[in-house]
């Protein structure tokens, strides 16, 4: 489902990106300006110049980093699902990855230990992410 | 000569900047909100499309691959996913829903027919699986198309109070076509969902017990269990399938002529905000979802031969509910499973006759 996107709706819009750059050219004008002020002697233009260069540019790769941001999850993630296969019998248990076909209660090959068949007992996912509780 | 009071030219430009943003947010404060509210939205119906696409290539993908046709099934897809169902005129409400039931059959009939004919080679129970896919393509489809419809209308009128109720209600509507999202992917390799939580726990009971074909896609198992006679009823898997439990329980009073000390039914319930996945609760009710029809015909038998009816419910999200089934969830079944014991120890006398109902859909479990 993630392997492949969509172009028209995954890629970051070009007028966003247009503005992105401006301001971030902007930005390295105002730091060289600041710069040259400085070396000039004028030490508290200089000073806002600097101030105004860092937050043009802050901005700008904030901008940046959160449509790319944005972009990353809006692929679809197919969770990993896990089978349990167990023998009745004896009781051995193992889990593997969900293979197409498998359904809860199906027959599978007989068990390595005894002669009975295993059966997949459960099919789930596990969700790693602890769910928040807001302290309530 | 100065603008503003202030000394510098910094604090002059300084203020002038403070005196224009006043006034720009002055005549046009609820207008920027609106944009923002719009790029907002925007922002989700991209997302939405995406999901929508992704849906349509994996039904259309999962088609090719499982049923083989001869032609390409695109165009019939697409045509699927515009499929709409008119609910019954309810302006006179009686026998309403005998005539939404019939809709939903002929719904059913039809779906399965087009899936049919789009994938032949596939068995029942995977033409139960790809109509599951497609239903979840379809709704997706129909929630992108619905959000995209407000947005237009709110950018044509430049209303902020649609884009607004858009914008509130958007977060709930994302979580819900992610949910679909990932049900699709569930659906197709036919892996279990959180809303067969309740067939889950009947599958365990019934298990190694003969089974017989009752009214409609259901399957029912005469189990003893702490010296009753249980009739365990769940949809027919491992297909995805929800079946008719209002029909079979109908059918199983029917049989025994209303000598039925309790029914039990056991589903998956939307849990609150703060409640745990996996929790159990019981009550009193039939626990069944869906446009109320099964529920109808359930309540209508038992209250024809006054039989108790007990409920026990999984909870669980949304998101989880068509999503695979949670570890939780199939954990929670044992807990399930001894509840019930609880309520028949409980609530029967030895030797009675009880019906335990699995309600939700079995893909990926059988019985």
């Amino acid at each position: 489902m993630s392997d492949t996107s969509t172009p028209a709706t995954t890629k970051i819009s070009t007028y966003l990106l247009m503005i992105v750059l401006v301001v971030l050219a902007l930005s390295i004008v105002a730091l060289l300006l600041a710069v040259q002020v400085y070396l000039v002697g004028n030490e508290i233009v200089a000073g806002y110049l600097l101030v105004i260069g860092f937050i043009a540019m802050g901005m700008a790769t904030y901008v940046l980093f959160q449509s790319r941001k944005r972009v990353a999850s809006m692929k679809i993630e197919a969770p990993k699902v896990m089978t349990t296969v167990e023998c009745r019998k004896c009781g051995v248990k193992s889990v593997r990855e969900f293979q197409r076909g498998d359904f809860v209660f199906k027959e599978l090959d007989a068990c390595q230990k005894c002669d009975d068949k295993n059966l997949i007992t459960a099919i789930y996912k596990e969700v790693k992410e602890k769910e928040k509780t807001y302290g309530v | 000569m100065s603008v503003v009071p202030g000394s510098d030219a910094i604090s002059q430009i300084i203020s002038v900047v403070f005196y224009g943003v006043f006034i720009v947010f002055m005549f046009y404060g609820q207008r920027i909100q609106m944009y923002i509210m719009i790029r907002e939205v925007e922002g989700s119906l991209y997302k939405l499309k995406y999901i929508k696409e992704e849906g349509r290539k994996i039904a259309i993908e999962t088609i090719k691959e499982i049923g083989k046709p001869q032609t390409d099934p695109t165009a019939r897809v697409d045509r699927y996913l515009e499929y709409f169902t008119i609910t019954p005129q309810s302006m006179d409400p009686a026998g309403l829903v005998y005539k939404l039931d019939h809709i939903l059959d002929v719904r059913d009939t039809r779906l399965k027919d087009e899936v049919k004919f789009m994938a032949p080679a596939s068995d029942e129970i995977q033409v139960n699986n790809l109509e599951n896919t497609l239903e979840a393509a379809m709704a997706l489809n129909f929630i992108y198309k619905v959000v995209r419809h407000y947005y237009i209308q709110g950018k044509k009128t430049l209303s902020l109070y649609i884009i607004m109720q858009l914008q509130m209600i958007l977060p709930l509507v994302m979580k819900e076509a992610e949910a679909y999202a990932s049900a699709l992917k569930a659906f197709a390799y036919g892996q279990p969902i959180g809303d067969g939580a309740g067939p889950l726990v009947v599958a365990k009971l019934m298990h190694g017990y003969e089974t017989r074909k009752v009214p409609k896609d259901c399957v029912v198992a005469t189990v003893p269990i702490e010296g009753r006679t249980a009739f365990i009823i769940k949809a027919e898997g491992p297909g995805g399938n929800v079946g008719k439990p209002g029909d079979a329980v109908k059918a199983v009073i029917a049989e025994n002529e209303g000598k039925i000390s309790s029914v039990i039914m056991i589903d998956a319930g939307l849990k609150l905000e703060g409640e745990t996945v996996g929790e159990v609760a019981e009550g009193i009710g039939a626990a069944i979802g869906g446009p109320g029809v099964d529920q109808f015909k359930i309540e209508e038998a038992v209250v024809q031969y006054h039989i108790p009816i007990h409920a026990v419910i999984v909870k669980e999200d949304i998101g989880d509910a068509v999503s695979p089934m949670r570890k939780e969830i199939a954990d929670s079944v044992d807990k399930v499973i001894e509840r019930v014991k609880n309520v028949i120890l409980e609530r029967t006398k030895e030797g009675d006759k009880i019906i335990i109902v699995g309600v939700g859909n079995t893909i990926g479990i059988g019985q």
